[in-house]
Order: C-alpha cells, then structure tokens, then sequence
C-alpha cells in the first residue's frame, strides 16, 4: 500500500481518498465522511516527517471503518436508528493500535443495522451497491468497507464478521477479507452482536497488507478478556509452510446447490495448487450441515441479550412520545430497530425462553461441539481446508430481503468457521462470466492465521 | 411447532417491543419459516454430547476487587444524553 513519505504526502494520500469517496456517492458506502479531523491528522504526520520523525508502519493511510467500531470521531450507529446521535467518548483498541500506526479514518461504511444480515440492505441509511454491478448487493453486513476497497477508495478497511460479515462481501467485491482466529484482536469498543463468535478482521488488497494489518491489530487487550495471549507475530510454523501443503476439499460442498461457476473457480485454484507440488485431499464434513441452523439459534440468543442495552435513556436516539418509562422503552425499541433486528431479537427470545430452551438452544450448543469437532478432525487430515465462501455470487437487490431464510442460506458456508473460532481469508478467485468476481475461503485452524495469510500467496 | 399470533405477541413483550398489525403478521410467518429452518437439529443424535459455549480456551479467572482505570468520565458519559438535569437522567415517570 502507499505509504506517506517526503514525495508523497499523508495530504495528498487523504485528499485524493476523500475526492474518490465523493466520486463515488451514488455507491452509498460511507454514512459519514471525517474530513476535518482527517486532513488535519494528515498535515500533522507531513510535519513530523518534514522533521524526520518516525511516524509509523501505516503513516498517512486512508482507510476506512466500519461504523460498528467506537472512536469519537463521527456518529458510531452501526447504521442503526436506534443509535443516532451517539459521538462515543471511547475508541477501540484495534482503531487505537491503527492510528498509532498512523493511518487515518477517512469515513465510517455503511452495513446492516448491528451488523445483521447479509447484504447491507438492513441499514438505516439504504443499501450499499455492489462495485461491480450496481443492480448487485454488496453483500454484507460489512458492505461499505468491502466496496470502499473494491473502488479503490481506501487501501483497507475493517469490518467484523460473526457469521461471514468480512468473507461475504470481500468476496462479493473481489477483495481480500480475513476473519481471525476467534480472540486474535480485541473486540473492545465495537458494537457487541454475539459475543462468543464476534470477530474484528480486514479488507485489503493483497496478502502482505493483510498481514501488516494483523500485526499491528492482534494481541491480548486487559480490556477485552476473551483475546487470546499474543501469537500472531510468532515465527511461523515451517511445519504449516512447507513447499507441500495438504489442503483440504469439502466434498459436501462440491453439490448442485453451489453455483456452477463458482464450483469451476474452486476446480480451477486447486490444479493450480497441484501443479505447485501440493496435495488436494477430498474430506467429508457431515456436521457442518447442521452449522448454520445451530448458527440462527445460538447468534439470535446472544442478540437478544446484547441488544437489550438499547432502551433510549443513556445513549442514541430516544422515543420522546411515552408517558411513562416502560412505554419509552418500548417505543424506542420500536421505533429505533430494523425489521431484521426484530426478527432475531425475537427469536433469541423464543430459543432462550423456558420451555424450549433444552429443544433449541442447549440443542445447538451441543450441535456447536460437533462441529468444533469436525474441524478438528479435518486439521489432522490437511493443513488448510478451501471452500467457497458463499454458494452464489452477489445478488440483486430486493432478491432475498423479504425472506430471511433464503437469506440466511447466503451464510451456509461462512458461519462454521466462527462456531468453531477459526480463522479464514477471502481470496479473490476470478469473475463469472457476467463479470461478478468468485471468492474462496481458506480455513486452517486455530492459531494459524499468519500462515494462512501467507499461504494464500499460493493462490494468485 | 406453529406459532401462533399470541406466542408472536408474547415474544414481542419479552423483547419490549410493540408491533402494528401489519408487522404481527409478517414477522408471525417469517419465524415460523426461520424455526422450521433450525428444527432440522432435532436429525442430530447428542444424547452423549456436551455443549460449547465459548472457544476462547480459557477458564474464569479472578481479578482483585478494584476499581480499573475508565476511558470515559461520568461527565463524558452524561454528556451523551439530551436529558441530563443534575448529574442525572431524566426518564417520564416509572409509576
């Protein structure tokens, strides 16, 4: 990526990502632009670099955040009625580490209300549109952040994918997206959706931004006591490196419900990986079909309790026509949550509720471990598994939003992986012959995640 | 199971919301559709199974009982209501 130094300036860098943010308005991507406070930041790191200064690994990189991450600059609302007006007087600790680093926030993006949904079609603010195709979803919940890259906007963006919201959407669009291995990078100051499969990760454009992005971003935070102790700098494993990688193919996948295309992609890439020297092993995964619907029970039921914070009285928008307190609250929900934020709020409820407690939730917590456990017993097998990351390239808009099952099956393939906590990269996989780009994940397990990144090189 | 117009109602109430008519039905149909979805777990056999709640491998620890250092102020925190009279909030009355 382009870095600021004595011929390129952090003001140029800044100026020229804005001019691009404006250029493209009609995309819908940013639902706030920080102008002011970026060129500002960018004339600062100019100066320090006039005097010789050492001003960081991202010194004066536009990029852009999702608009789920606190920081004070702009409205944090995760495109949510319900928080508008909210300026947060925290900023979170990957947004901290960044800026450290000296990259500059030049917009919050666009994404489904709380981060729910896949297709950015949830938002408060309208839908992003697809950087290949405007009729096109951008495929979400991070969809400002991916298009935001894909246009060339910014040389990253973050995102946080709890079921496939970073994967989905990079693959969408066409670029690199990365979910880490669950705990990697703090989670504190962003907009909780479920706490035990919330991941923070990245949007960029090639392997070695993403893992400069992820060197700077991981590592064990006092404030959030779910990171894992740091690991992600560690030498790499020469074991998971070698000239002959054992990667793994989902035969489950390999079906009529996977688009025809996108199974040829997958074809494609894993000849390329044989004539490289390494190995395609064929794995039957049978739990992971269960994943998605143990998914949409455990994701809601952790909705339901994140989101009953949201009651209008400390923060965000408040309904100012209740007489008395429950009735703000009630009306405040109403008015201030989107239908899909209904829905799963709803059926969080109904899963948690006694009576069917034992049937639905406790079920998938069990269905969980089977799946935690497929995974671990694939990584004995091979050393990374390649899938794609959805079943479909992007869709229309208005397609699937009025029926959430069928949007729901956009996520079969993403949500396993987070049920299980382990991390795994978009790649880029050429485009269908309408011109939509084709994403691949690639899975390894726990703890692997620079090797992933690095492995991924593999596969341009 | 089917749910019925009164159980969609009931969970609206658990999830303090109030829905219109409209919405009543609407999201009466859709979690009919998404239970359906889930229910196929009911196939799984985890009769021996015991379940995962986190995958952050760690056990719960204590810290000593102390106040940490906050990134925010109560003035800070207060400043973020439109309804702050007195170092409190103000809220319509609750009987």
């Amino acid at each position: 990526m382009k870095i600021a130094n004595k011929k390129v300036t952090a003001e140029r860098l800044v100026k020229d990502a804005l001019a691009k943010a404006k250029h493209f308005a009609e995309y819908n991507i940013f639902t706030y632009l920080n102008e002011e406070e970026a060129l500002k930041k960018a004339r600062k790191i100019d100066a320090r670099i006039a005097r010789g200064e050492d001003v960081g690994k991202l010194a004066g990189v536009p990029y852009a955040l999702k608009d789920n991450f606190l920081s004070p600059e702009g409205e944090t609302t995760a495109s949510a009625h319900i928080l508008q007006g909210f300026v947060s007087p925290v900023t979170a600790t990957s947004v901290a580490k960044l800026e450290a680093e000296g990259a500059i926030m030049i917009g919050r993006t666009n994404m489904d209300a709380f981060a729910h949904g896949s297709s950015t079609e949830n938002s408060y603010f309208g839908p992003t549109l697809n950087a290949h195709d405007k009729e096109r979803v951008a495929g979400g919940s991070s969809g400002g952040s991916a298009v935001a890259v894909a246009l060339d906007i910014v040389e990253f963006a973050t995102g946080t994918d709890t079921g496939g919201s970073i994967r989905q959407p990079a693959s969408f669009n066409g670029v690199y997206g990365f979910k880490p291995t669950y705990g990697c990078i703090s989670r504190y100051g962003v907009v909780a959706m479920a706490s035990s499969t919330d991941c923070i990760g990245f949007f960029a454009k090639t392997p070695e931004d993403m893992d400069l992005l992820m060197s700077i971003a991981s590592g064990q935070d006092s404030k959030d006591m779910t990171t894992l102790p740091d690991y992600y700098n560690d030498e790499v494993s020469t074991e998971l490196n070698s000239s002959r990688a054992r990667v793994g193919i989902i035969k489950d996948f390999d079906n009529e419900s996977v688009d025809p295309e996108i199974r040829e992609a997958l074809k494609t890439k894993c000849d390329a990986l044989k004539s490289k020297g390494h190995e395609i092993v064929e794995l039957e995964m049978p739990a992971l079909k269960y994943a998605l619907a143990a998914y949409y029970i455990i994701v809601p039921a952790e909705v339901a309790s994140n989101l009953s914070r949201y009651d209008g009285v400390r923060y965000g928008f408040r309904s100012e026509k209740s007489d008395d307190l429950d009735a703000l609250y009630f009306n405040t929900r109403s008015e201030g949550f989107m239908p899909e934020n209904k829905r799963r709020i709803m059926i969080g409820n109904f899963v948690l509720s006694s009576g069917f407690y034992d049937a639905y939730f406790l079920k998938a917590a069990k269905a969980r471990t089977l799946i935690v456990k497929e995974y671990e017993k694939a990584f004995k097998k091979c050393d990374y598994l390649l899938t794609p990351v959805s079943p479909n390239p992007a869709f229309k808009l208005g397609e699937k939003v009025n029926d959430p099952v069928a949007m729901y099956l956009e996520d079969v393939m993403s949500v396993s992986l987070n049920l299980a906590g382990v991390p795994g990269l978009a790649i880029p996989a050429g485009k269908t012959k309408k011109g939509l780009p084709i994403g691949l994940q690639l899975v390894g397990p726990r703890r692997s995640d620079k090797n992933l990144i690095i492995f991924s090189k593999e596969l341009i | 199971m089917d749910i019925k117009r009164e159980d969609i109602l009931h969970l609206a109430n658990l999830s303090e919301f109030t829905l219109s008519d409209a919405e009543t039905d609407s999201l009466g149909k859709d979690l009919q559709d998404i239970i359906k979805y889930i229910s196929q777990l009911d196939e799984l056999d985890t009769s021996t199974v015991e379940p995962t709640y986190q995958v952050f491998e760690m056990e719960n620890v204590w810290r000593d009982d102390v106040i940490l250092e906050q990134d925010a102020t109560r003035e800070e925190l207060l400043a973020l209501t439109k309804n702050e009279i007195d170092n409190q909030i103000k809220v319509p009355k609750v009987l």
